[in-house]
């Protein structure tokens, strides 16, 4: 059994590609649907499996090196002329050295570039944390004019790289590059901004967003073999966050846990506290990401698991949180 | 078309629309703003394919300015152009205001938001590239201080301009030798800068940045060579026009008191009368 269907076999779902690959291929056929689309690289068309792009599209290509100022800053003079910009570069790099440009150029300048940060989170596992993007989150939630969007599979990020081009704001998109299970089905409808719910629960609910929710929905599975109703919902969308979504869930169920490859710090857990509190909503909460500490050496996976954003660890969580 | 002499006089009088507009929002970057206000009267008045009824137009020439800090010689030189009424000015840096102390686009005739250093070239370069793409016929026009070549992302645009061979591109620079610490040789040196330039792929030309007939020769020339991003080191004086207020640190955001406003004002005044004298002898 390879590892992928060995995977999906875990999980009880077809097994999808990368959203790595999904989001290059999407960009590749909105690329011949439209010249104006453009695509701005650090050198990193080969990490974004943009060479393909490159090769039959080179005309709507702007490479710049390694030079993550400029990538933004470029990007940024394209879409004020009109373009359709998508500027990628490792989630680690994109919105730490480029941060100022991000805020100014596009942002505050209102310049709709589309902000594809790909190895995000802890994508890149053993080779350590300046390859991390644990703050991305928390740095752009709080610039006006941003939205953050981490697609949970190959639908979601589809959805999302098609929902960007036509985006009248800046939008960061965020991805790994582990194949993702296909989580909804190919009728559903997506919008920036709108949760989606992948399962009802009424004991506890997962609000996750990315790389963990398939891993929340295996929870929830193994919760409900132990008789144990619980929710999950897809919050692709970080900024803005879908209020009635999470006040309807939190409502709805004794307890809620966000789970996201993030820093727990500044991320969507935090977010929902916020809304959450100030919604009088009193639950039992907990917000699962990475912790404020110097992150174990691993690959994605055995990140996740030592820090118990796995279906082992979200279902012990769970427990604990309903019996406390 | 405004000819040398009505240029002179149309920056003398901005040198003293500069002043006043910073005597009244008691704040500014006095003397970059006289640094440069030569430079924007040149652009304004005979280089820019822009105007306020064309400001849409997606082949108008662009101007961004990268040394945001010194934006009232620029509000001075738009509401002259007609972009908005003069009167607006009497706002800048009030509570409320849309017009901040730093370039934003909710000002008409503003392209992008600036202040931070380092980042009109990237832009710039950007705004280039999209116009190569489409074979547009516009120009981007960029001025940057100084100073702020000290940031790294004026280089690295600078390579792309010149990998891409961006001859839709000027820069020009803001060459006054001075920054809020001190003189620019001493902060961090720049010398020297034309060879730097050269060596980064522009084509550059240098010339006196407070003689208009010099600036419009040159910038009425782009792009110096086909293929080649055009630079012009604009050679200025920080302050230029007050006497005491040149080559002093101390007026980069330096207001004026009363007596200091009231003896500037005598120095821009006459020099605005001698410019009227000289286009009336003329006509």
């Amino acid at each position: 059994m390879t590892e992928r269907s060995a995977a999906a076999a875990r999980g009880g779902l077809t097994m999808g590609r990368p959203n790595l690959v999904e989001f290059a291929d999407t960009l590749l056929a909105l690329g011949r649907e439209d010249r104006d689309v453009v695509v701005v690289t650090s050198d990193s068309r080969g990490s974004g499996k943009l060479t393909g792009f490159a090769r039959e599209l080179p005309d709507q290509v702007v490479e710049v090196g390694v030079a993550e100022q400029n990538l933004v800053g470029i990007a940024a003079g394209l879409a004020s002329a009109g373009k359709k910009v998508f500027a990628v570069s490792p989630a680690c790099f994109l919105t730490a050295r480029a941060l100022e440009q991000i805020k100014n150029d596009v942002a505050y300048s209102g310049n709709p570039v589309t902000l594809v940060g790909i190895s995000a989170g802890v994508s890149y596992g053993a080779l350590g944390s300046t390859h991390h993007s644990l703050h991305d989150t928390a740095a752009l939630r709080c610039i006006n004019n941003v939205d953050i969007v981490v697609p949970a599979d190959n639908f979601e990020t589809r959805s999302a790289v098609r929902a960007a081009a036509e985006c009248p704001r800046p939008v960061y998109l965020r991805f790994g590059k582990k194949p993702m299970p296909d989580l909804h089905k190919p009728d559903a409808s997506f919008r920036i901004g709108r949760a989606m719910r992948l399962r009802a629960g009424s004991d506890a609910v997962f609000v996750a967003t990315g790389e963990t929710v398939c891993r929340a929905a295996a929870a929830a599975r193994a919760l409900a073999e132990r008789g144990v109703s619980a929710g999950v919902i897809s919050m692709h969308t970080v900024k803005p966050l879908d209020r009635e979504a999470l006040l309807g869930a939190a409502r709805g169920a004794n307890a809620l846990i966000t789970v996201e490859e993030h820093s727990v710090y500044g991320g969507l857990g935090e977010a929902c506290a916020a809304v959450l509190l100030q919604g009088g909503v009193r639950t039992r909460f907990r917000i699962l990401g990475l912790p404020d500490e110097y992150t174990v050496t691993g690959s994605q996976e055995e990140i996740f698991r030592h820090y118990g954003i796995s279906p082992e660890g979200l279902t012990e969580l769970a427990g604990q949180l309903l019996n406390a | 078309m405004l000819d040398a002499q009505q240029l002179s006089l149309k920056s003398a009088r901005y040198r003293r629309s500069i002043l006043r507009l910073i005597k009244r929002a008691g704040a500014g970057h006095t003397s970059g703003d006289l640094s440069c206000v030569d430079i924007l009267n040149v652009l304004y008045n005979r280089v820019l394919n822009v105007a306020p009824e064309t400001f849409a137009d997606p082949d108008r020439d662009r101007f961004i300015q990268s040394k945001g800090h010194s934006v009232e010689a620029l509000y001075v030189v738009l509401a002259d152009r007609g972009f908005f009424p003069e009167s607006e000015l009497e706002t800048v840096c009030r509570f409320g205001s849309h017009f901040v102390g730093h370039p934003t686009r909710k000002v008409p005739g503003i392209e992008q938001n600036t202040g931070a250093l380092g980042h009109g070239l990237p832009m710039s370069v950007g705004a280039a590239l999209a116009g190569k793409m489409d074979a547009r016929p516009f120009r981007v026009f960029t001025l940057l201080g100084d100073g702020e070549l000290a940031e790294g992302s004026n280089w690295e645009a600078s390579l792309t301009a010149a990998h891409y061979g961006l001859d839709n591109l000027v820069v020009i620079v803001d060459r006054n030798f001075l920054q809020i610490t001190g003189p620019t040789e001493d902060v961090c040196a720049l010398e020297p800068l034309e060879a730097k330039f050269r060596d980064f792929g522009y084509c550059v030309r240098t010339c006196d940045g407070h003689d208009v007939a010099a600036l419009v020769q040159a910038l009425e020339s782009v792009p110096f060579r086909e293929g080649r991003p055009s630079l012009l080191l604009a050679r200025t004086i920080k302050g230029k026009g007050v006497s005491f207020m040149e080559n002093d640190p101390s007026w980069h955001h330096g207001v004026p008191d009363e007596e200091q406003y009231a003896a500037a004002m005598r120095e821009l005044d006459a020099a605005v009368a001698e410019r009227e004298a000289e286009v009336a002898a003329d006509d």
